[in-house]
């Protein structure tokens, strides 16, 4: 029963792909895409039933299908872990999936390939489940590698255009890159335990280590958060995020901001009481975490492409969470993991609603005036940005909240950048609001007279995770800690609780002070004012080095693309022909001393008599030597 | 019934399909490469039940030599490979009216049956000669129905041609070396000696040259390129899925059995000779301009790595590199094949010259693209297997040598997908591109079933082939 449930919540979107596949083409483009998302809602429909189960018998459900793989020390069974953890991700991936597959109906409607792209979200689906469920290193690998595949596959959706597919091609290498450090981590892991199951690992360290199993236990962990920073997008692996906007925008929505970039954080989470033995690498995931939200929000502040503000604020938010799990606050990562997939997920989709009514324009520059042509729109995207700024009530409020209190108990700096990255996080998203929705409309008159409100399949997943972002925050509401709670069992080390009081009041007004201080800066800047950016050439200074991301894409391009080209081509032309050449050497060579040999069979009987007489003395001479 | 009926088949085989014809001769080689093949299957069940399938039989008395065929967990793997990839090869290639073609089928018989020959001989000289004999048929293979300039390519047969016997020489001059303390040619008892290290290490050395030119493995890889983008696809196939492991099969079977004290001595330095040819090979392929040289290059990469898990000695390693290699072998032929299905089309494998045919061939695009994962060794393709056990038998000589040897994850993946985008994406090719036919989908579909297959579920594989290596490992040990 069990394993048949979580057979059907794990191949119900497979076969929404395998449908989609072999035969959307024919079924049209509403059945294909409903098939899609009804794939996925059964999926939801099974993780809340496991959800409830779970709670209610308060312990998780392993199911083991078959061995898999078989080593001298370790063997890896085919199996699934279904608890906590697992359920909560399941809860937001299907379910914040679902809307994404409802929205994509509309969205993708008028392209050719539409049963393409369900199938690639149905088979994204399928993939994250299994990340999330695996209940080893290894089957959660099959999903990590699986969504990246998938991400490569919708960034490069349109394949047309060979930006994208650079685009794709290079986040599925800077994914790969990571991808070794967790491959590192986890053969080390399975060499230091004997397993990769997540449960076993567990028993194991907490039985008691020694002080090597400790120093790999570091190295191991720091492998494992390499991994994150690919997928996740951290310093230094962040830089295919903002390239991968070049999807179809649900794409952005569902992998690029809700789901996939959480992987990392799942995975630390899943291991919490690993990097709980490893304080060094704590302190590394931590700091970098902050500095990632920091430069990544700065980033953000000059930014005209929608769609670009939100990945780097995506990427910022992201580094706020390392920071939490650096600062080993788990249940507060995975809190503004959720929280932030529903703002974050609602202000992607809608962007899509704004660039379709505008035809594909992105750039804010040619935006404005939106607000009352798109109400919906205006007022979840509003909600959402109050939401993510942190504003009270909404649902970013308490998450980023919960964070920077932790930063501030435990490390004063990073709270300071971590308020820093805050106070810029509202700046650009108010500047991102007034630009798209306030003043004039600055677009084409022939846009002007085609702009709409978007049809009801995108405006309902926009009012659900409205709603979503305003009362998310309520699942670990101050004083009830549902979520705390409920995370118990997963996390070992529970970091010290502080007490709700004055320091906290005082806390959250701070951070909600600077909230607003960066709403009203937007404010005086882009609707007192009326500024509007600089068309791209009149960029200069420190705003170009920041504009252009602080060249980082061309720094890496200098210092590991373009040597590595270089080393190719020096192979190619000079080793490869040198060597070959070297070894026709040796057939001339043997070709020069049988043309030169060949001269000695002269015929000549008085050579011969002469080399005869001339060897026998040779011969004499050694043997009166060697007498 | 025992292994011998293989090779009378694949024998026969090659006869019957010369004297059927041209016009038949693709059928008659498809039907004997089938039939061998569900021989081939007959006797993996015997085998498993545990019945004994080997063939037994003095030869020449005067030097002593016999004709032993001898089937383990190894063997069979490899005979279940060359013999499933045969079929699939053929199949393939019925689109190309090759001249000659009674000819060319009976030759790629023949050249199965040397192979498969190479796979189950226990005594050396008669190992040997299976050995040199598969060597002929892909010699005239390439030369007469190959690519490209006549005199180039000459050139680049006749110097792989010498190389490699070359190379065996050595081999043969270890065997003669191998009969004085023996008198007779026989593995199991060459795998008895107690050689001096001295000895070991020139028996070791002499082993090392022919390998190392058969597989190839860094700086002895110099005839690869060449000879692969020169033959016709099918002599690639043959050469890649199957021949580059006839060299590693027998570092397994043959070199660390006789001299494992020298192997074990020289670990570090014949694990890091594979892994410098896996970064070597990516970083060569990352520049190439030819379909077919690019994925030689990757070839070499892989085989690197396959190598440097046989080197390890260690139990995970010799299960690791098998299954690489099984798993190398399926999808480097499908890979092959996807560049000739681009050739037939459009008569060039020059990548800027392609593009674009992803609009005109989605079911070909779809199936060339899960080729190109499997070969970065995306889970749960095979190769993931296969990569991943080598990866860890790696580490656990150094982890720095795993991480280093894991690089080809990423360097994989750079040159395997920018040649799939220049070569498959991009705005519509002009040239009209149609997608592929039934016997390519088929054939395209068999290798990508397999990989999927076994990547799911590769105890079958794993558990036939750990207890004859762990045999071997005995054996290796036997110094202590």
């Amino acid at each position: 029963m069990e394993t048949n449930l979580a057979l059907l919540l794990l191949l119900s979107p497979f076969i929404g792909f395998l449908f989609n596949i072999f035969f959307g083409k024919k079924l049209g483009k509403i059945l294909s895409g409903s098939i899609g998302t009804f794939t996925v809602i059964i999926s939801f429909a099974v993780s809340i039933f496991f959800f409830l189960k779970v709670n209610e018998m308060h312990h998780a459900i392993e199911i083991n299908l078959f061995d898999w793989i078989k080593f001298s020390n370790f063997s890896v069974k085919f199996g699934f872990l279904l608890d906590q953890l697992s359920l909560l991700w399941l809860l937001f991936v299907t379910g914040i999936g679902s809307l994404i597959h409802m929205y994509s109906i509309s969205y993708m409607h008028d392209d050719e390939n539409m049963h393409k792209f369900f199938a690639y979200l149905n088979l994204f689906i399928f993939f994250m489940i299994t990340l999330v469920i695996g209940s080893n290193l290894l089957i959660m690998f099959i999903g990590w590698e699986g969504v990246g595949l998938c991400s490569y596959l919708l960034i490069g959706f349109w394949h047309k255009n060979q930006d994208y597919n650079d685009a794709a091609k290079k986040a599925f290498i800077m994914n790969r890159i990571g991808d070794l450090g967790l491959l590192i981590g986890i053969i080390i892991i399975a060499s230091l335990f004997n397993t990769a199951n997540f449960v076993d690992i567990k028993d194991s360290i907490l039985k008691g280590t020694n002080n090597v199993t400790l120093f790999w236990v570091s190295i191991a962990a720091f492998a494992l958060f390499i991994g994150a920073t690919g997928k996740s997008a951290q310093i230094p692996l962040y830089t295919w995020l903002p390239d991968a906007m070049a999807g179809p925008t649900p794409v952005s929505a569902l992998i690029h901001a809700a789901t996939m970039v959480t992987a990392g954080i799942f995975m630390i989470t899943r291991l919490n009481f690993l990097f709980d033995l490893a304080p060094d690498v704590q302190n590394i995931i931590a700091v970098i975490g902050a500095i990632t939200a920091l430069v990544a929000a700065t980033i953000g502040l000059l930014q005209n492409d929608i769609k670009k503000v939100l990945a780097y604020s995506t990427v910022s938010q992201l580094g706020l969470m390392f920071l939490a799990l650096g600062l080993g606050a788990y249940q507060v990562a995975v809190f503004h993991v959720i929280t932030h997939a529903f703002f974050k997920a609602c202000l992607f989709l809608g962007s899509g609603s704004v660039i379709h009514a505008l035809h594909g324009e992105q750039d804010m520059r040619k935006m404005g005036g939106l607000k009352n042509v798109m109400p919906i729109t205006f007022i979840t995207m509003l909600i959402s940005s109050l939401a993510i700024s942190g504003i009270f009530p909404f649902a970013g409020f308490w998450s980023k909240d919960e964070i920077l209190m932790t930063a501030f108990h435990k490390n004063l700096p990073l709270w300071i950048i971590g308020s820093l990255a805050s106070i810029m996080t509202a700046f650009y998203m108010f500047r991102l609001m007034y630009l798209t929705f306030f003043k004039e409309f600055r677009g084409t008159e022939h846009q002007k007279s085609h702009l709409h409100e978007s049809p009801s399949l995108i405006t309902i997943p926009l009012i659900i995770l409205a709603i979503l972002a305003t009362f998310g925050g309520l699942i670990n509401f101050p004083g009830s800690y549902w979520l705390n709670h409920y995370l118990q069992p997963i996390i070992s080390k529970v970091s010290h609780e502080e007490a709700f009081n004055s320091t906290s009041y005082i806390l959250m007004g701070i951070a909600l002070i600077g909230a607003i201080v960066g709403i009203t800066v937007a404010y005086i800047k882009y609707i007192k004012k009326s500024e509007l950016p600089d068309e791209d050439e009149n960029i200069t200074g420190i705003s170009k080095v920041i504009y252009n991301k602080y060249y980082l894409d061309e720094a890496y391009t200098m210092l590991i693309v373009n040597p590595l080209n270089a080393a190719s081509r020096f192979f190619r032309d000079i080793l490869e022909t040198g060597l070959s050449k070297f070894v026709f050497g040796f057939g001339k060579a043997t070709e020069a001393i049988g043309t030169q040999g060949r001269k000695v069979q002269s015929g000549s009987i008085g050579l011969y008599l002469f080399a005869f007489v001339l060897g026998v003395c040779v011969i004499l001479t050694c043997l009166f030597i060697a007498q | 019934m025992n292994v011998s009926i293989l090779l009378i088949l694949l024998l026969v085989g090659a006869i019957a399909t010369y004297f059927s014809g041209d016009k038949l001769a693709s059928k008659f080689a498809l039907f004997f490469s089938i039939v061998t093949f569900g021989f081939a299957l007959n006797l993996l069940n015997r085998f498993n039940i545990g019945y004994d399938i080997s063939y037994l039989s003095p030869w020449i008395k005067n030097p002593n030599i016999s004709v032993i065929l001898e089937a383990d967990g190894l063997s069979m793997v490899m005979l279940i490979l060359t013999l499933a990839l045969t079929p699939i090869i053929i199949y393939s290639s019925f689109a190309n009216n090759f001249n000659n073609s009674k000819t060319i089928y009976a030759l790629i018989l023949f050249m199965a049956f040397a192979m498969c020959g190479t796979f189950l001989a226990g005594d050396g000289i008669l190992y040997y000669i299976f050995w040199e004999l598969s060597l002929i048929p892909i010699y005239f293979i390439s030369l007469i129905w190959g690519n490209g300039d006549a005199e180039e390519r000459k050139k680049a047969v006749v110097k792989f041609f010498i190389y490699t016997i070359t190379g065996s020489l050595f081999m043969l001059a270890a065997f003669a070396y191998l009969y004085t303390k023996t008198n007779n040619f026989l593995l199991a008892d060459f795998a008895k000696l107690n050689l001096t290290i001295n000895e070991q290490f020139w028996i070791f050395l002499a082993f090392f040259i022919a390998y190392a030119i058969k597989i190839p493995l860094i700086p002895f890889h110099s005839w690869q390129a060449n000879v692969y983008q020169k033959s016709p696809t099918i002599g690639t196939m043959l050469l890649s899925g199957i021949m580059l492991k006839m060299g590693l099969y027998s570092v397994l079977r043959w070199q660390l059995q006789i001299a494992p004290q020298t192997a074990k001595i020289h670990i570090y330095i014949l694990v890091a000779i594979g892994i410098a040819g896996t970064i070597y090979g990516s970083i060569v392929a990352l520049r190439q301009k030819d379909l077919k040289r690019l994925l030689a290059y990757s070839s070499l990469a892989h085989v690197g790595l396959i190598s440097a898990g046989a080197y390890t000695l260690n139990i995970d390693g010799l299960i690791g590199s098998v299954l690489q290699m099984i798993a190398h072998g399926f999808v480097i032929v499908g890979l092959f094949l996807a560049a000739e299905i681009i050739n037939r089309r459009y008569h060039s494998n020059t990548i800027e010259e392609l593009g674009g045919i992803r609009t005109h061939a989605p079911k070909f695009t779809s199936l060339f693209m899960i080729l190109v994962l499997a070969s970065v060794a995306l889970p749960p393709t095979f190769n993931f297997i296969g990569e991943f056990t080598v990866l860890y038998s790696i580490s656990q000589i150094n982890v720095w040598y795993a991480v280093f040897g894991g690089t080809t994850i990423i360097l994989g993946a750079y040159y395997m997908l920018k040649m799939f985008q220049s070569s498959m994406l991009g705005e519509t090719n002009t040239k009209v591109f149609s997608d592929i036919s039934w016997n390519e989908g088929i054939s395209l579909s068999i290798i990508v079933a397999v990989l999927f297959f076994f990547g799911l579920y590769p105890k079958p594989i794993i558990e036939l082939v750990t207890p004859s290596l762990e045999t071997i490992l005995v054996s290796i040990n036997r110094f202590g």
